[in-house]
């Protein structure tokens, strides 16, 4: 029973690196950073590490080029790339390696430098040969197919799109590490650019470069570190489609079954959430995961962010980094939902902190809302 | 031991055999022996009851707009266009375009028929508005 890995981790050390833009440094060089960053929080060194989890769009063989670049020899790896998702999908392997003795120190880390390095999306994505020839522009226009058919099924407006991207932008405010800081209002966003309709280009997430890393250990031994303990309470994946054609009915994604998955796990249900965690590649991201993870009901989900619900103040603190839409985007995310989710549990998140947070969830997407992770984490009144 | 021969993994693959129909402006998709759904992109396996046995139809090309997207291009890079998922009346669905009519024509729910074009890059797949009247 899936059970019995409530609260058999945890994660005790935390780290970013070249957050939001390093010009110049490369993506091994940007992950070394925040792996050393972690490795300090957690009072261990890179001689302790003796498991690697990793995702790159810059390495076909990450947790090889990571391992040898910082020097350590693994006895346990792992690098499943399902995208952005990877890295909270992580979080199963690693507590299972951790469990089973097969390592005793995990890192889970992420580096890139697709903002400065590239200017835009990094991929080793292969050709979609039945998607291509009509040259939808990746990833945006498969999420645009997506928000184009929730507004048509549930009568969502892109007023409600906006008001995801303009209450990431006011979390972004109260974060000085965000990249997009400056005033942001619906009208901007209503009248920004069009990418890919109905979606504009503030209605997708930043390319910047940066760099996560996290260190989990047993549990049983997380309270010999110097922060806080931060418990994976619960954590499930699923993914249904890897091209959007696929996904049968494109207002419901996979994150209705690791939703409900991860919560059975850690025994809690959305109501038992302080602070989400939602892997905003786009507007519609946000509204789709609210909805499926049942917080509330299908197609409710515009109506659920207007006036300012996810913006700090709000009935539900979302994405209080500022997420991928206003704090940074390095081509995959994931790691960065969990290092904020750990900030607010630790209360270290400054001015955006949301006061008494116990209970965080972090929910991964990859591809073209293929993959969907959720992870349930709590401070040690949580267990 | 050896494997005995089975006709689904001999020969040309579902790729270049679809790839051939439709450089003959033949829209064709699959069906399935033994569970009997039709199956589009081209597949070894039923993706529905993992049979080894889909043979080849005739597309109806005849479906309905699932969703749209106006993709923004510049103007010299020739201008915007639609990208489409349409459900065909057989079950599946997949990604194409609508030609012949403006974004604003556009409509999720509206009818449509299929066309095999020539192009530049070969025979493209995309649909049309259908006829009043056809199903």
């Amino acid at each position: 029973m899936s059970r019995n890995l409530r609260g058999a981790t945890a994660i005790v050390g935390a780290g970013l690196g070249g957050a939001p833009m390093a010009p110049g440094r490369g993506a091994l060089e940007i992950q070394a950073e925040a792996v050393y960053r972690a490795l300090s929080d957690a009072g261990l060194s890179v001689r302790d590490v003796d498991g690697i989890f990793t995702g790159s769009s810059h390495h076909f063989m990450p947790a090889l080029s990571t391992a040898e670049y910082l020097g350590i020899h693994p006895r346990f790896s792992d690098s499943t790339m399902i995208g952005g998702a990877s890295f909270v999908g992580h979080l199963l392997p690693a507590a299972l390696a951790l469990r089973a003795g097969l390592c005793d120190v995990a890192l889970i880390c992420y580096g890139s430098n697709q903002g400065s390095g590239f200017g835009k999306l990094k991929s080793m994505s292969e050709t979609q040969t039945y998607e291509a020839p009509y040259e939808p522009r990746y990833p945006v226009s498969s999420y645009a197919l997506a928000a184009a058919r929730h507004m048509h099924a549930y009568g969502t407006r892109r007023e409600d799109l906006a008001e995801v991207a303009v209450a990431a932008r006011k979390w972004a405010q109260l974060n000085p590490e965000a990249y997009a800081r400056d005033d942001l209002t619906l009208e901007q966003v209503l009248n920004a650019r069009m990418v890919s309709d109905p979606l504009s280009v503030l209605d997708c997430c930043l390319v910047t470069d940066g760099g996560g890393a996290l260190i989990l250990v047993r549990a049983e031994r997380a309270r010999d570190f110097p922060q806080p303990p931060v418990y994976v309470l619960g954590a499930a994946m699923a993914h249904w489609h890897r091209q959007i054609s696929a996904l049968p009915d494109i207002t419901v994604t996979a994150a209705a079954e690791s939703g409900p998955r991860a919560f059975a796990m850690a025994g809690l249900r959305p109501a038992d959430v302080d602070v989400a965690e939602l892997y905003d590649a786009f507007t519609i991201n946000t509204i789709l995961f609210l909805e499926d993870l049942g917080f509330c009901g299908k197609g409710e989900g515009g109506a659920f962010v207007r006036d300012g619900a996810l913006a700090p103040g709000g009935r539900l603190p979302v994405n209080t980094n500022g997420g991928g839409l206003s704090c940074c985007h390095p081509g995959m995310y994931g790691i960065f939902l969990l290092i904020e989710a750990v900030r607010q549990l630790r209360g270290q998140a400054g001015a955006r902190q949301v006061a008494g947070a116990e209970v965080a969830l972090c929910h991964g997407n990859g591809g073209v809302l293929s993959s969907q992770v959720t992870a349930l984490l709590g401070t040690a009144a949580a267990l | 031991m050896e494997q005995p021969a089975h006709p689904a993994f001999a020969g040309p693959g579902p790729d270049a055999e679809f790839a051939a129909a439709l450089a003959q402006g033949r829209f064709r998709i699959q069906r399935c022996g033994a569970c009997r759904r039709h199956v589009f992109y081209p597949r070894v396996l039923c993706p529905h009851c993992g049979a080894a046995g889909l043979g080849w139809v005739d597309a109806e090309g005849s479906g309905t707009l699932y969703s749209f997207t106006i993709v923004r291009r510049k103007a010299e890079h020739g201008g915007d266009y639609n990208v489409a998922l349409v459900d065909l009346d057989e079950g599946p669905r997949l990604m194409s375009r609508v030609d012949g009519l403006v974004p604003e024509q556009l409509k999720i729910g509206m009818r449509l028929a299929s066309r095999v074009i020539d192009t530049p890059r070969g025979k493209l797949l995309v649909f049309v508005q259908a006829l009043e009247g056809t199903r």
